[in-house]
């Protein structure tokens, strides 16, 4: 079944600066460049090849809906939107706020990109006046970042549609917002009684499924309510939020070092592109660069874990079309993966190998060495299955045409990873945003249009491959050094910012250091928070047996959506 | 097709003997798994998986359980959906706050007498997560539990020990 094309990348120069620019025509001296909290450049080796997301602005109130819709027209997406609070900064008291000094009140975060080029723009709510005016009308992906703001910090997106709570469930007290400064975390919340009002849908032939939040098989736990008629799903509406741990506010109340731990604990299948997108947003607030040597172990690590999740999804699809031969093919690949892995670095996932600084695990000649013949030895392996499964008519006749997210969607959704390259979107951050050795090591991407089921599994088989050869081009150009460099903690008042290409895709990170120099805020935005939503869009007009194998197509984080 | 019974033949039988899977205690109680589950469970022990809150580490190597190689089903321990199947409750993750409710009413939905085996070190005492607002800590806050498996995750043959222990008690 190839349809592969390979994708030659935007030349990224021409582009990093097209949003800024937009800014600066439109909206002068409105939007301040913040060079506060942003006072270090970015520096290579830390940063060669491409820009950051280390331009923010700051503007008035009134005027943040009307930068998304000159983003809009400037074709850039929303990354991420988020929202702090900053009460206990010292700040002059502003007039109406009759002298009594309230901090620097709730900052509302919005971050857009365009090809290489990430964009802060940010502006601050007084804490008696926690409202902001609403993007979900310009940027879909807003519409339950916004919810999520309202549920969690209590700041009111005016002109938002829809303001049900977001993982927030419809048993906590209505006033509860964890994310405050005086929210006491320590202590459990009382249930109260409530509802959540689901989409209904009338009519005649008109049915309901309800499914979850505990699964049938061995998954995470989310609800999904299906409205269908036969077989047919007319609509279908996630309610997550069940695997909400507190990580966001839990940051708050750890150290530099243990942030490391928890971010490799955010979703557990990723833990290494979540505690390197800690660490490098840590590392940007402080100057750090790690040595070269870290940083291609880093790469290796993340292309690890890269192929075995790839390899355990391309055998969950196969498994939900009933072809459970490959499910038990590839997770036999993937069991080998996972065992070299502890004996190279010391555990089966590669947990905790990544800190701020550099790397705890260095790889011996011997065991580079072994990694190369095991890459021998699993193209190979690879390669039948990969053909069995091209060739197999009854396999192809379930995944193709199967829940099609199409290329204007994929876009209009903001989705990311391969679930966007499946769909027509050519992003990848290792491309777009590389840090060595991805400047030199650059990854070819595969884009594919049709956007069903087979797109988003072909996408993966292409994408093991290439990841083969990028650990072969780490192996033989691995510069020889330290493995850690010296770590200082990031001083009082200063944000960080990175992006990673984990396995699902683009994973943010954006960190605040308060006024002691403590964590004051951690956003975590994993790929699954603007990918969910996608599929809903895709499983329109889909029966409701083949909801599992879209599901698994798909195959995002719950744990790294509720966070 | 030639293919796919030409990858099964090369391929072969790929699950590892107890004592490979090695970790000391599966060693020493290992053969007498069968046996167990053959007495106490008439040769089947169904298993339902529930995720109170885990980060989903503890589920990949749930799954890995189930591989070729580790092949959990040669004890005649299998997964089913329906708690009201179960012989077993495997229950990973600190408690959510929002899970709760949903762990409390599958618990009650299997069928007694059940057993419980918290996997993780999230499980025994939430873990990095610790107890919050949104996380109650470990499991048997929240239900009773007979076997705790530690590990951030566990390895595959440390669970399938813990089923073990399980059975035996």
């Amino acid at each position: 079944m190839p349809e592969a094309v390979g994708a030659a990348h935007p030349t990224m120069k021409n582009n990093m600066t097209t949003l800024n620019n937009t800014i600066i025509t439109a909206f002068g001296g409105d939007a301040k460049q913040d060079t506060n909290q942003y006072p270090i450049p970015p520096t290579p080796p830390f940063n060669k090849g491409g820009g950051r997301g280390d331009i923010a602005y700051q503007t008035p109130r009134e005027r943040f809906a009307e930068i998304a819709k000159a983003m809009k027209v400037a074709d850039a997406r929303l990354v991420a939107e988020w929202t702090t609070d900053e009460s206990l900064y010292p700040h002059p008291p502003l007039p109406h706020q009759g002298g009594r000094n309230k901090g620097r009140g709730f900052g509302i975060y919005a971050c857009y990109a365009k090809d290489s080029e990430y964009l802060i723009v940010k502006t601050y709510t007084p804490l008696d006046d926690p409202t902001f005016p609403s993007i979900t009308k310009k940027f879909i992906s807003a519409y339950r970042f916004e919810r999520q703001m309202r549920s969690l910090m209590g700041v009111v997106p005016v002109g938002h549609p829809d303001l049900r709570p977001w993982i927030k469930h419809e048993d906590w007290p209505e006033d509860a917002y964890p994310l405050r400064k005086s929210f006491d975390a320590s202590k459990p919340l009382p249930r109260v009684a409530g509802e959540y009002q689901f989409i209904k849908a009338e009519g005649e032939g008109v049915y309901e499924i309800p499914v979850g939040p505990v699964h049938a098989g061995i998954i995470e736990p989310g609800h999904f309510r299906f409205q269908a008629v036969g077989e047919d799903i007319i609509n279908l509406e996630e309610k997550l939020g069940y695997v909400h741990k507190g990580i966001e506010k839990r940051f708050e109340a750890l150290s530099w070092q243990e942030g490391a731990r928890l971010a490799g604990r955010v979703s557990g299948d990723t833990t290494v592109a979540h505690s390197l997108a800690y660490c490098r947003a840590v590392e940007s607030m402080t100057g750090c660069n790690p040595p070269e040597r870290a940083l291609w172990l880093r790469a290796l690590m993340l292309e690890r874990e890269r192929i075995a999740n790839h390899l355990g999804d391309l055998g969950g699809i196969c498994n939900d079309v009933a072809f459970a031969f490959l499910l038990y093919q590839f997770s036999i690949l993937k069991e080998k993966l996972l065992r070299t892995n502890l004996k190279i670095f010391g555990h089966r996932f590669m947990m905790d190998s990544i800190i701020p600084g550099g790397v705890t695990v260095d790889i011996s000649s011997d065991a580079k060495n072994e990694i190369l013949s095991e890459m021998d030895w699993f193209t190979n392996e690879f390669e039948r299955l990969a053909t069995i499964y091209d060739e197999n008519p009854s396999l192809e006749d379930r995944v193709r045409d199967a829940g099609i997210l199409t290329p204007e969607k994929a876009k209009e959704l903001g989705v990311v990873g391969f679930v966007a390259r499946a769909s027509g979107q050519n992003l990848d951050c290792r491309i777009q945003n590389p840090f060595s050795p991805y400047n030199i090591i650059v990854p070819k991407t595969t884009v594919l249009q049709s956007g069903d089921v087979h797109a988003r599994a072909w996408v993966r088989v292409e994408e093991i491959r290439e990841s083969i050869r990028i650990i072969r081009a780490i192996l033989y150009g691995l510069p020889k050094g330290e493995i850690a460099g010296k770590f200082t903690p990031p001083p009082p008042d200063k944000s960080g910012f990175a992006v990673i290409e984990g396995w699902r895709g683009e994973i943010v990170y954006w960190i605040q250091s308060g006024p002691k120099g403590e964590i004051n805020r951690c956003m975590v935005r994993d790929s699954s928070s603007v990918n969910w939503i996608a599929l809903e869009q895709a499983i329109h007009g889909n029966i409701v047996p083949d909801f599992p194998v879209c599901n698994k197509s798909f195959n995002q984080s719950y744990s790294g959506n509720d966070l | 097709m030639f293919r796919i019974l030409h990858q099964i033949f090369r391929t072969g039988i790929v699950t590892e003997p107890l004592p490979l899977l090695a970790e000391a205690e599966i060693e020493e109680v290992g053969a007498r798994l069968e046996d167990a589950i053959g007495r106490r469970f008439s040769k089947s022990l169904t298993i339902r998986m529930v995720d109170a809150g885990s980060c989903n580490g503890c589920e990949l190597e749930i799954h890995a359980i189930n591989n070729p190689i580790y092949n959990c089903e040669r004890f005649g321990i299998h997964f089913t959906a329906s708690p009201r199947f179960a012989d077993m409750l495997l229950v990973t993750g600190p408690v959510s706050r929002n899970m709760e409710i949903a762990l409390r009413r599958t618990y009650n939905a299997a069928p007694s007498p059940k057993l419980v085996v918290a996997v993780g070190d999230c499980g025994y005492n939430g873990g990095i997560f610790g107890e919050s607002y949104a996380s109650l800590g470990g499991v048997g806050k929240i239900i009773p539990v007979d076997v705790y498996v530690h590990g951030c995750p566990p390895k595959p043959a440390d669970i399938l020990s813990g089923i073990l222990r399980a059975v035996k008690i």
